[in-house]
């Protein structure tokens, strides 16, 4: 057996070689012939309507359901999507390892903005003029501990000044001025006012809901524990995701802010994402399921009744355009 | 022709230095297996934010912390690695395990799905069968390479090794924008690479007969007693001295992007400039190595890695400062990874080859960990600039002492 494996090595070597690629080719063939089917499967009926990136295709094709359930698959291709008055916010890859934040009004591109990273958030203010998101900066390939943060933009496409970063507004937490300049900053919302916005931050092993505004610059927390805010349609809420399930893991509040009541949506724990309103009542969010692809559900904002499964293999969801 | 040929083979023995210089053919065989292993771990690990956070919509936080964990504590199952394959002879043997575990794990992928615990053990598991086989394939390197081109052997190794990096992220990039988004035929693409790496090692090299010298055992204490050796012990310590001054690519890619004022999009660029002067620069600058001695080469590389900290202070900016600062960054790895492989193997006797490099391995690895975690904490409170100041006079110090302690014993 020694000898016969000494004698016919190479040719038993290239031959395994031969088999590996051909079992490869047909893997990847099978499965991407499978996908084109997943594009147009129906989901639930939206009343108000629902924009989504469509994981299933693996196309990641920005798509529509209506209020019959009809899925409509789009031409954008992006990474995370956010639509609101006719402007559209698409975060994407533009080269291996690079992103981008793409900007379209009323369907053509207006502005791309190279991103530091790779895409975690994306917003765009009711009014469609004030675009923001987040992403994580890793740096390069190799994962060091301390070689990662969040990086928050927003981009005002009244004048079009960009904000890089965040970091660059003053910071007041619980009411000392901060000087620390290594804070990481996520998920932005603005308000109607496209002036004010709730965000999040995260300094050491604490996290705040801040509140900030755009003019002066300036930033103070509002409350700890609490991330990716998202303000309802009629400014008097905020969602967010708050660890304090199972194993610490993430669940969504509503937070009342007249009142400071907070109130849990059932159902939603082990969810990590920014919460957005399809309307006044209902909030939807993508969560993965036990071992699965992420999948969108929605939820009363009430905390009354449990989430509805909107679609599945999706993520990314907001009100429709 | 046939006068041509003559005179070419007339030629050759008399001044020695113009004949071609022939690389080992197992040498380019493990350079093979490195190449398509890199490119099927770097297709995963730039597929891996992506995964994470769209496929399975978790933190990607945590998990580089994990991975940055796991990446120092694997670092040990170098020793062990190094210390089995010299005591059972079988250098191939325990690198083709380590090859193997590595390889395997890009099918566990979809298995595990979102769970940070699950995803976390992959990971580990990755990581270890890279503690395993490095100390070994650098062995194998060393032992069917001559001495005085053992600088040429690693820096030919240390190329096809980079340019397999530098392929990886391009597929994974190509597939995404062009064949599909779901996870599961990235995986499997990345784990047909590495099972062809794998094959390549199993069938085509071949594990270089070592004499059992009689007397010469390969024992634990055999093992610790290398560092009595006082040119092994004042490597071990100087490399290590030298990793502690070491900060991670990361931060220095985040802080020259910040410093010389470009896009964000050139964050993604700088590690492939760094790759690509690595991959260019390894082989010449180990040919120099073996001539102008390869532990000077060696330190001269950490010279040019405080060049590089003292450019990140920003004395010019703009694009200009990124592509010299990159260029020096990729030369300290081309004068400094394969280099030092190179210096260990004439240190140690062939029968403890593996044992010894793994050593000097761990030493440099497990300094560069505490380095990124001590640089990590620092980045809580302190500003990049001053940072940067507390980099630059751990360098210099470090240099400084280095110095001092290797001459002039071990200055070849």
């Amino acid at each position: 057996m020694k000898d016969w494996f000494v004698r016919n090595r190479i040719v038993v070597g290239v031959t395994a070689m031969v088999v590996v690629i051909a079992l490869g080719v047909v893997y990847v063939v099978v499965t991407v012939r499978d996908q084109q089917v997943a594009a147009t499967q129906p989901g639930a009926a939206v009343a108000s309507g629902l924009t989504f990136v469509d994981n299933g295709s693996g196309q990641n094709l920005v798509s529509t359901l209506d209020a019959s359930g009809k899925r409509t698959p789009g031409e954008l291709k992006c990474l995370r999507v956010y639509t609101s008055a006719g402007t559209t916010v698409c975060l994407r890859m533009s080269l291996p390892g690079a992103y981008e934040a793409a900007v379209y009004v009323g369907g053509s591109e207006v502005r791309t903005v190279p991103l530091p990273g790779t895409p975690s958030r994306a917003r765009v203010s009711a009014s469609g003029k004030i675009v923001s998101w987040t992403v994580f900066v890793t740096g390069d390939s190799y994962l060091a501990p301390g070689g990662f943060s969040t990086r928050t933009g927003i981009l005002d496409l009244r004048t079009g000044e960009l904000v890089e970063s965040l970091e660059a507004f003053s910071m007041t937490i619980e009411g000392v001025p901060d000087k620390r300049v290594n804070e990481n900053y996520w998920g932005v919302t603005v308000a109607s006012d496209d002036n004010s916005f709730y965000a999040t931050l995260g300094s050491g092993n604490t996290t705040w809901l801040i509140k900030g505004d755009l003019k002066t610059r300036a930033m103070v927390t509002v409350r700890q524990s609490a991330e990716c805010p998202s303000l309802s349609p009629d400014q008097t809420r905020v969602a967010y995701k708050k660890r304090g399930g199972r194993l610490g893991t993430w669940q969504l509040y509503v937070l009342d802010l007249a009142s400071g009541k907070e109130t849990q949506l059932p159902g939603s724990d082990g969810v990590d994402d920014q919460a957005a309103w399809l309307n006044p009542t209902t909030l939807a969010y993508a969560k993965v399921q036990q071992g699965g692809a992420p999948t969108i559900y929605e939820s009363a904002a009430d905390g009354t009744g449990q989430p509805r499964e909107l679609v599945a293999a999706a993520s990314s969801p907001g009100p429709a355009a | 022709m046939y006068v041509a040929s003559t005179r070419q083979t007339k030629a050759s023995p008399s001044d020695g230095g113009a004949r071609p210089s022939r690389v080992p053919t197992t040498v380019v065989l493990l350079g093979t297996v490195s190449l398509l292993t890199d490119i099927s771990s770097e297709m995963v690990t730039a597929f891996l934010p992506i995964y994470v956070i769209f496929n399975l919509q978790m933190s990607y936080l945590q998990l580089g912390l994990l991975d940055g964990i796991y990446t120092g504590a694997t670092a040990v199952l170098r020793l062990v690695g190094g210390h089995i394959s010299d005591r059972v002879h079988r250098h191939k043997a325990v690198a083709i395990a380590g090859y193997g575990m590595s390889a395997a794990t890009k099918l566990l992928f979809p298995a595990i799905g979102a769970s940070s615990v699950g995803l976390g053990g992959v990971l580990a598991i990755d990581r270890a069968g890279k503690g395993l086989r490095t100390a070994p394939r650098d062995a194998l390197i060393s032992l069917v390479t001559p001495k005085e081109k053992l600088g040429e052997s690693f820096g030919v190794h240390r190329t096809m090794d980079t340019i397999g990096a530098l392929l990886g992220p391009l597929a994974t990039f190509a597939l995404l924008t062009w064949v599909t988004t779901r996870p599961n035929p990235i995986f499997m693409i990345s784990f047909c690479f590495a099972a062809l790496g794998v094959i390549v090692l199993i069938f085509f090299v071949r594990q270089p007969r070592l004499e059992r010298v009689p007397g010469k055992v390969v024992t634990l204490r055999a093992t610790a007693d290398l560092l009595r050796n006082k040119g092994m012990r004042r490597t071990t310590i100087a490399a290590g001295l030298l990793g502690l001054a070491t900060i991670s690519d990361a931060f220095v890619f985040v802080v020259l992007q910040k410093v010389s004022g470009v896009s964000p999009t050139w964050l993604a660029l700088m590690p492939v400039g760094t790759a690509l002067t690595f991959l260019l620069a390894a082989t010449p600058l180990g040919r120099l190595a073996d001539r102008l001695g390869r532990w000077r080469v060696f330190f001269a590389g950490h010279v040019v890695l405080l060049a590089v900290y003292l450019l990140l202070l920003g004395p010019f900016t703009g694009i200009v400062l990124v592509v010299i600062t990159v260029g020096l960054h990729g030369l300290f790895y081309a004068a400094t990874d394969g280099v030092l492989m190179a210096h260990g193997a004439t240190l140690v006797p062939e029968h403890l080859r593996a044992s010894g490099l793994s050593i000097v391995q761990t030493g440099q690895a497990l300094a560069r960990f505490a380095s990124s975690i001590a640089v990590g904490l620092l980045l809580q409170n302190l500003a990049f600039s001053t940072a940067v100041l507390i980099s630059i006079s751990t360098m210099v110090i470090a240099l400084v002492g280095v110095f001092l302690l290797i001459r002039p014993e071990v200055s070849r």
